[in-house]
């Protein structure tokens, strides 16, 4: 039995302990926000926050995390989220939409340890993001603006 | 949550009107996310006025959109164009999938339901706009017969109904019954353009907000109660059948339901996903491969170039070419350029969810682009009449043609495991990536072969085009999307001659975003370059003297060259430009790049200029996003991408690390003109693609000295 936080609220889970912390998520969680992209950490669509760092979770055995906190898209909070959020919503980033979720972890990851990002921070951060649709100047934006939101 | 909850209401079903399908996540602790259907116990009834436009009594619009969304703005589009002639508040629209429905939701510009070939505000510019004058005239007209005034004294602003002289006003949720129960006029007046208020004008997406939440459901996300995982075990050659399996480790394994042969290789069903990954990792599988495509692609290839040496099928002949090229005091030019298998690779795999009910009729959870040919796919494999399936269209998590598929073969194998496995369970049908990449239905290889030449004065004498490459549309005769873009390109030159030879391969290929200008603007606009070169030209000058007669063509080139000021701006050292222009799907766009080299000595792309004519603009910043989009996805595939047929045929890659999209770090700066216009809008989902590729080849040949003649790029490299 593994337990863990999910979202603020105590998780626990008897499955295979080799099961990924995505299908964790999706299948038994039925949290649909992190998506299934690639299954071997190329994309980062699953990208999730494991004590508030970014983690693939297609590749994240759940056995890894007892005891850890396990943030999805639909629990993610702060200062940082809002202001991601809300940069995202005001230039209309998404597209197809499917990688966004993925995207929005990864930044309001850097925000949290990067708060003002060069260019190449952002670059730096969201390199393992991969978007079909090619979204990327306006995620570099909406980087930029939710950091000056910060900033106050 | 049971079945029922999951079900749209039958009543929703028999009104025939769509189904407003959207998924709402719970709080975050939630055990599952539903399937909503039309609300029950709503307050009042949501009224149609016509197959597009629904009113309910809290006032909002919501406009059943006949086209999939997957990122290119259709449902904004659509709905904008309604919300325009209807004079709504843009506040109160909505948006929501129109069922399949031949009949009502054809596109008119394919005459069957579905979406493509940019097609989604060009065929629905006047239809969605009647649509909505006629309901905004119906609304009036109940408004009038309630006040007993006359309608010709009644306006409609922002979405309220107003009589002046009584003082009479309403929102059109109270008079929506009423509305819905006029015989609507046949014939309605649409605005002068000069009166638009929100066509022209940036709209906020609909589908923004929940893209950004992480609510946004796509067929993936589809839950329902006691649903099974269904993987197929695919051969990774083209053709082969299953000649035997041993099951007997999978079915170990706990969690998996069955394990069942079906015509596209061997279904697996599981209680989760990760159980089914492992059931059909654990398959033993005999192949036989006796009618498989065996051929590598470098076979492919050879046998393409022996193929170009017969006879062809003509496309284009003006003039005297074998003249032109023989005559005396000309420099040719020859070259030959080979364009690789391309997969489209979207973001989420392609994925259906079945649902047999109670009476039999089986509801399907999917997005792809030709939904009535999916219910037809679904009634075939599970023995119903096709009126007994239901397609409740989902967003799509991308797809750039991959869900556009005649005779809808993957819904073919979902429909096989759903029949397969007993239809008593909902069953969710999923591929992995590796199964996308691996998949085919990719873009053909094509060969091309070019001969031209200039004369002393620098005119382009002649231009003799060979292009070899399997059919899309699967023909005998000349297939278009073979030739599109070169046959008729836009250029004056007097002796010109396209020769296509449609190959015959055992590898399913298929659209992919631009169709055939994926490799005939990369031909034609970096052979003009050269010849340009050839001729001591300006690759911009040169263009536009070639386009006198093409004013569209001339606009988009001139804007671009005026906005990376061509031939004026001082370029850092090491940095090079290079341009191109190309229509496509009656969307004029120009490019200019401004590339380094890395490292690797693949160019870096430091920006872009694009200028695009698509007629009136809809909706400019979608417009933005679809260029930004079109060169960033275009821009991957020519530096990076190559699915390849290893010797004996099997296909040799199989997920992101080996079939390399574009990431950030390679993104470059780009920036958007639109040209104003009042011609009627074309589409922008596809056009912004063709010239990325060949601009990008026209400044590398500028840094290095070197033609592009093998894609992707990275490849040339070590040609």
């Amino acid at each position: 039995m593994i337990t863990f936080t999910l979202n603020g609220q105590k998780a626990t889970f008897d499955g295979d302990p080799d099961t990924p912390l995505l299908w964790v998520i999706r299948d038994t969680a039925k949290l649909t926000g992190t998506k299934y992209g690639c299954g071997i950490a190329q994309c980062g669509a699953c990208t999730v926050h494991v004590d508030g760092t970014t983690r693939r979770s297609c590749i994240t055995p759940i056995s890894t995390l007892d005891g850890s906190s396990v943030t999805t898209i639909e629990g993610v909070d702060g200062p940082e989220a809002q202001a991601v959020q809300t940069a995202w919503r005001a230039i209309d980033v998404p597209q197809c939409g499917y990688c966004q979720s993925g995207q929005i972890m990864s930044a309001i990851s850097l925000l949290q340890y990067t708060p003002k990002p060069s260019d190449d921070d952002i670059d730096g951060a969201m390199a393992g993001n991969i978007c079909r649709c090619a979204t990327y100047q306006r995620i570099r934006q909406a980087i930029h603006d939710a950091a000056k939101t910060l900033e106050g | 949550m049971d079945i029922a909850t999951i079900r749209p209401s039958r009543r929703a079903f028999l009104a025939g009107t769509g189904l407003v399908i959207g998924v709402t996540l719970l709080a975050p602790n939630a055990r599952a996310a539903l399937i909503q259907g039309a609300k029950e116990g709503a307050e009042g009834q949501q009224a149609d006025l016509n197959a597009f436009v629904r009113v309910a009594p809290d006032n909002t619009v919501t406009v059943l959109s006949k086209h999939i969304e997957f990122g290119q703005g259709p449902y904004t589009g659509l709905t904008t164009l309604v919300a325009e002639e209807l004079d709504a508040d843009w506040s109160q629209m909505r948006v929501a999938a129109a069922p399949a429905n031949q009949e009502l939701y054809k596109n008119l510009a394919f005459g069957l339901q579905g979406t493509g070939g940019s097609t989604s505000i060009a065929n629905s510019y006047g239809q969605m706009r009647k649509a909505g004058a006629t309901a905004k005239a119906m609304l009036v007209a109940a408004a009038a017969k309630d006040w007993n005034v006359s309608a010709d004294e009644i306006t409609v602003v922002k979405g309220r109904i107003r009589h002046e002289k009584s003082g009479k006003e309403s929102g059109f949720g109270a008079f929506a019954d009423k509305a819905a129960k006029t015989e609507p006029p046949k014939d309605v007046a649409l605005k002068d353009p000069k009166n638009f208020t929100l066509i022209g004008q940036d709209r906020h997406k609909l589908d923004t907000d929940d893209k950004t939440d992480g609510k946004a459901v796509f067929t993936l996300d589809v839950l329902a109660d006691d649903m099974l995982i269904a993987m197929v075990a695919h051969a990774d050659h083209f053709g082969a059948t299953v000649k035997a399996v041993d099951d007997s480790a999978a079915r170990a394994i706990k969690g998996v339901v069955d394990v069942k042969p079906i015509p596209q290789g061997v279904a697996v069903f599981a209680e989760d996903t990760f159980t089914a990954l492992k059931a059909r990792a654990a398959l033993k599988i005999d192949w036989d491969l006796s009618k498989a495509e065996t051929r590598s692609s470098q076979q492919i290839v050879d046998d393409y170039r022996a193929e170009m040496k017969g006879k062809g099928l003509k496309a284009a002949n003006k003039g005297d070419v074998d003249g032109a090229l023989a005559s005396e005091g000309i420099t040719s030019l020859d070259t030959e350029i080979v364009f690789p298998f391309l997969a489209h690779a979207p973001m989420e795999p392609l994925d259906a969810v079945l649902i047999r009910a109670a009476d039999g009729s089986i509801d399907c959870y999917n997005g792809s682009q030709f939904p009535g040919q999916d219910q037809k796919a679904i009634a075939d494999i599970c023995g119903v009449d096709p009126s007994k399936v239901r397609i409740n269209m989902q967003l799509a998590g991308g797809s750039f043609g991959r869900r556009a598929q005649f005779g809808s073969p993957y819904m073919r194998e979902a429909a096989a495991a759903f029949k397969a496995s007993g239809m008593t369970r909902p069953v969710k049908h999923m591929w992995t990536r590796e199964d996308d990449i691996r998949g085919g239905f990719y873009r053909p290889i094509y060969v091309h072969s070019i001969k031209g030449a200039v004369d002393k004065t620098g005119a382009i004498v002649g231009w003799d085009q060979k292009i070899a490459g399997q059919s899309i549309m699967g023909k005998d005769e000349l297939d278009e999307t073979t030739v599109e873009g070169a046959s008729d390109m836009p250029y004056a030159i007097d002796n010109l001659r396209v020769v296509a030879y449609q190959t015959k391969l055992g590898v399913p290929v298929l659209w992919w975003r631009s169709v055939g200008h994926t490799h005939t603007a990369f031909a034609v606009e970096t052979f003009l370059d050269r010849l340009l070169e050839r001729a001591g030209k300006d690759p911009v000058e040169g263009r536009l003297a070639l386009l006198k007669d093409s004013p569209r063509h001339l606009g988009v080139l001139k804007k671009v060259a005026e906005m990376a000021d061509w031939g004026h701006a001082a370029l850092p050292d090491g940095h090079q430009r290079g341009v191109a222009v190309h229509k496509s799907f009656n969307t004029y766009v120009a490019e200019i790049v401004e590339a380094s080299l890395d490292d690797t000595g693949l160019p870096k792309v430091q920006k872009v200029w694009c200028a695009v004519d698509c007629g009136v603009a809809v909706n400019p910043n979608i417009i933005k996003a679809q260029m930004e989009g079109g060169i960033g996805y275009g821009l991957g595939a020519i530096l990076f991408d190559a699915i390849d047929l290893t010797d004996g045929g099997a296909v040799v890659q199989s997920n992101f690390n080996d079939y390399r999209s574009l990431r950030i770090t390679e993104m470059p700066h780009v920036e958007v003109a639109i040209i104003p216009s009042s011609e009627a809008p074309t589409g922008v989902g596809e056009p912004g693609v063709p010239p990325i590729g060949p601009a990008v080849a026209n400044a590398w040949r500028r840094l290095t000295g070197r033609p592009v003649q093998r894609l992707p790029l990275s490849r040339d490299l070590v040609a």
